[in-house]
């Protein structure tokens, strides 16, 4: 048995310990909100925070997180920084087929709580998950606009 | 008098019940939901009668009010779609449409997707599908007519309700009016009393479009909350009780079988293993959790053996798309010609050497590349029924399938079709390119629900693929420069008649279109295809034909003006000329970029740059599209794209950008980027490490004008892709002083 911390709450799990998290999230916690889209950690659809920080849980054992605070889009919007986040993908109309976007947003929340003013690089640079229906310009937008950075971006006319 | 018509038990089955159902015209609201009082409505008399007499009551798809519309107590109105949602909006657009004419706002609207059925087959009146961009603009006047129905029934229960005339009341969103008296009555309290009226004997009025107060304005979509928090549910996260988790190993090959599993014990053996499976053409295992099956099937060492009798496209042990690209350049053939004008071979008999050009153009093979991975449940019941969860766009045809696959028939089974985590032309049916068949084996033989999810990798080898082609120009100008002719000749197979696996007869529309159909007014030409077979599987991918021939064409025009001395814009206009509309489209498209600049020229950040132009015609809609390029370390950099598109008439012009700027990424990434490669039979790539798609930082910043001319209704999820590739081959022929002549333009040396 694995004890795990998701979303705040203690959760015993019975799982291999090099289980990818993202399996034990959707199959063994019924937390279906992360998704699968590679598994090889190439396009970030199953982004959970990790103690706050960005993780692509496909390629992450459970057991390397045992003793974290793990947090999944289910309970983003428990996060200050995470509620702006939903708010502004609202605001901005982001997501279309929405696959990608439970991992968008929480890479978007983990950029923000560490950098609650982050430089155009810096959302570059952060900002690297794959959106097959291109709404990169919108999500750029929500998250400049979280940032209080100038609306430059233009996605419209 | 109006007897009530049963609803198409299909929906019955598939919506929450909660209360027992009675044989009554309330026994619909039973079925609808515990709570809902449903808005009711009979059919016309002669259907009734017909029915009564035991004739087989002949459904007109999109006219059966209760099959689409519920109204809840607390005023939330569902509705179910025709079409499915896979991120082109189109659940807000069906929305505001019947909204518009319910009079309701479409932010009230509760949107699924409606069960299979002959109510649902609305394209037309006869198809129910999502795709070739048809949703909206084939079921526009259907819907509105389904909302004005609703409508005119709510006045008549307001009407009785409040002893006034129905021609005494109007209604304000939500609400039926009576003026005089300054009373009115909510459509929640309203829907139980409309369900005992009689239907609307006279079609309804539609409203003047002047009056619109949703259509055609920037409706916010009603899925996105949902989709930015996780709770939207898509076809991988079906689950039901007692589920087992499946993944599978296909062949390398397509076509080759399973000769043995050389360490099955070892593989059954496995921590979680279920069972082992030998399928057509793969090897599954089952398990109770996806990791186990997946880890165990990946462990399998299989020995795939050819097939010895006949099968579905068998992938050849030779072949590379190196060689077969080599061989669709000079293969020699009939050539089918699809348009002609004018006489092309006095053309350029009289351009003469000097005056003509020639030049061959590639295209590649591309994945899909949704980023949700197909998967299918099955669950066979004790009541001897099927319901099964997959992503899709033909609920229908697929029910047909399933039908035959599971040896039921079609009544005893529910297709449920959840969001779409993408789709691009990758949920119709395709042989052997969808899980399902594999999901109802397997559920068969282990006797319980059984998920299948195929991994990216299996995907990408089981992806039926955009079609690659050659295509043969030769050009002639005239003694002003101007194009005086164009010979396409291409080399390729269509989708249509591949995914039949056989020839239609005449010339598959699906692999010239945007060779053929361009709206210049160009004197000479002649447009034509020699066959070649696919040794792949090919599909449907956004904006199908479109996708690559806008490119060659638009891409050739370039280069016959470059022939001419001419400036491509001027060309362009010259060849429009007496087009209005399309005139007024590229005056748009270079206006919206500040005027036509092609370069190359120095920008602000000292970069040297050129703008290449470009424009389509696809799906009954226009564009004409403007990239600015520039190029460093050989990659080249898309920074701004402007896009002009005339769908005729619109509905929801935020959903328009938002789709525009969508079909731009995967314009750009079928261009910068992709290729579906093979060699020795087998795929170079099976996950994007491996197969690249457009990645954030390579987004150009996306510029939209849309014009509406007022002709008729076009498409809008693939129309703004096809300008897209040409208007940056363009740019970076023009940067470069060399021809782009094949995609993917990758990395320039």
């Amino acid at each position: 048995m694995i004890e795990l911390t998701v979303n705040g709450q203690k959760r015993q799990i019975d799982a291999d310990g090099d289980t990818p998290l993202l399996w034990v999230l959707r199959d063994d916690l019924g937390m279906t909100g992360t998704k699968y889209g590679c598994g090889i950690a190439q396009c970030g659809a199953c982004s959970v925070m990790i103690d706050g920080t960005v993780t692509r849980s496909c390629v992450t054992p459970v057991e390397s997180v045992a003793s974290a605070q793990i947090t999944t889009i289910e309970a983003v919007e428990a996060d200050p920084v995470g509620a702006r986040v939903v708010e502004a993908w609202v605001k901005h109309q982001v997501p279309q087929c929405g696959y990608c976007q439970s991992g968008q947003v929480m890479a978007a929340t983990s950029l923000l709580k560490q950098k609650a003013k982050p430089s155009d690089a810096d959302v570059e640079a952060a900002m690297t998950n794959l959106c097959r229906c291109g709404t990169y310009n919108a999500i750029k937008a929500a998250v400049r606009d979280v940032a209080g950075l100038a609306a430059t971006q233009e996605h419209g006319a | 008098m109006t007897e009530w018509t049963p609803l198409d038990p299909a929906l019955a089955k598939v919506l929450p019940t909660g209360e027992p159902v009675n044989v009554s015209r309330r026994g619909f609201l039973g079925a609808a939901s515990a709570s809902a009082l449903v808005l009711g409505f009979g059919l016309p008399v002669g259907a009734a009668r017909a029915q009564a007499a035991g004739a087989a009551p002949a459904v007109v798809p999109g006219t059966r009010v209760p099959a689409f519309l519920a109204i809840n107590p607390d005023g939330t109105i569902r509705l179910q779609s025709p079409f499915a949602e896979g991120g082109q909006g189109v659940w807000t657009a069906m929305a505001q449409i019947v909204g518009e004419e319910l009079d309701a706002d479409p932010a009230t609207f509760v949107v699924e997707n409606a069960p299979t059925g002959p109510d649902y087959q609305v394209i037309n009146g006869k198809m129910r599908i999502t795709g070739g961009s048809m949703s909206v603009r084939s079921s526009y006047d259907t819907m509105r007519r389904l909302g004005a129905s609703a409508r005119a029934m709510l006045i008549q229960a307001a009407a009785q309700r409040l002893s006034v005339p129905a021609s005494a009341l109007s209604t304000q969103p939500g609400r039926v009016v009576h003026q005089a008296s300054g009373r009115s009555l909510s459509y929640a309290e309203l829907a139980p009393h409309a369900l005992d009226l009689p239907a609307p004997t006279t079609p309804p009025t539609l409203k003047d479009p002047k009056d619109f107060r949703w259509i055609g304005k920037p409706q916010a979509r009603l899925d996105v909350r949902a989709k930015s928090t996780g709770k939207a549910q898509f076809a991988i996260d079906s689950k039901v009780d007692g589920m087992l988790h499946a993944a599978v190993q296909h062949a390398p090959r397509l076509g080759l079988a399973v000769g043995k599993i050389r360490n099955e014990a070892a593989v059954k053996a496995m921590k979680g293993v279920h069972s082992v499976h030998v399928l057509d053409g793969a090897v599954a295992v089952v398990a109770p959790r996806f990791w186990h099956a997946r880890r165990a099937v990946e462990a399998a060492q299989v020995d795939w053996v050819e097939p010895t009798g006949a099968s579905y496209r068998p992938m050849p042990a030779t072949f590379s798309t190196a060689d077969h690209a080599a061989h669709l350049a000079t293969v020699q053939g009939t050539e089918e010609v699809a348009e002609t004008a004018g006489d092309v071979a006095k053309a350029f008999a009289d351009a003469g050497a000097k005056g003509t050009l020639s030049a061959t153009y590639h295209s590649q093979y591309l994945n899909h590349a949704q980023l949700e991975p197909p998967s299918a449940l099955a669950r066979f019941n004790a009541d001897g029924t099927l319901d099964m969860w997959f992503p899709n766009q033909a609920p229908d045809m697929f029910l047909a399938e399933v039908a035959k696959v599971s040896g039921l028939p079609p009544e005893k089974i529910r297709i449920h079709s959840p969001l779409l985590g993408g789709f691009f032309g990758r949920h119709f049916l395709y042989p052997k390119g969808n899980p399902y068949p594999q999901a109802i084996e397997l559920a068969k033989r282990v006797n319980a629900p059984v998920k299948l999810i195929w991994t990216r990798e299996e995907e990408f080898l089981r992806d039926p693929l955009r079609p690659m082609a050659a295509v043969r120009f030769r050009g002639a100008v005239d003694a002003n420069g101007m194009p005086l002719a164009i010979e396409a000749v291409s080399a390729t197979e269509g989708p249509r008649e591949g995914i039949a696996d056989k020839r239609s007869g005449e010339i598959d529309p699906t692999a010239l279109e945007g060779l053929a159909g361009k709206s210049y007014a160009l004197p000479n030409k002649r447009i034509a295809q020699i066959f070649v077979k696919s040794p792949t599987t090919v599909a449907y991918w956004r904006s199908v034909g479109n996708s690559m021939n806008d490119f060659f064409y638009e891409a050739f025009l370039d280069e016959l003006a470059d022939k001419g001395g001419q400036d491509p814009y001027a060309v362009r206009l010259h060849l429009l000329s007496g087009n209005a509309r399309l005139t007024t489209l590229l005056k748009a498209v270079v206006d919206l970029s500040g005027g036509w600049k092609r370069g190359p020229f120095t920008a602000p950040d000292g970069t040297t740059r050129a703008r290449g132009m470009a424009m389509a015609s696809p799906f009954g809609t226009q564009t004409a599209a403007i990239a600015e390029v520039s190029i460093a370390d050989g990659q080249v950099k898309v920074h701004d794209v402007w896009q002009a598109i005339d769908p005729g008439s619109i509905v929801n012009p935020a959903i328009i950008t938002a789709q525009v700027n969508s079909a731009v990424a995967l314009g750009l990434s079928q261009a910068l980027i992709e290729e579906a490669a093979y060699k020795n039979g087998e795929r170079v790539a099976r996950n994007f490490d491996g197969y690249p798609i457009l990645t954030p930082d390579r987004m150009p910043r996306v510029h939209v004008r849309i014009v509406e001319s007022g002709e008729k209704m076009g498409g809008i999820g693939e129309p703004g892709l096809p300008a897209v590739p040409p208007a940056v081959a363009n740019a970076v022929s023009r940067l470069r002083g060399q021809r782009v002549r094949t995609l993917p333009i990758g990395t320039l040396s």
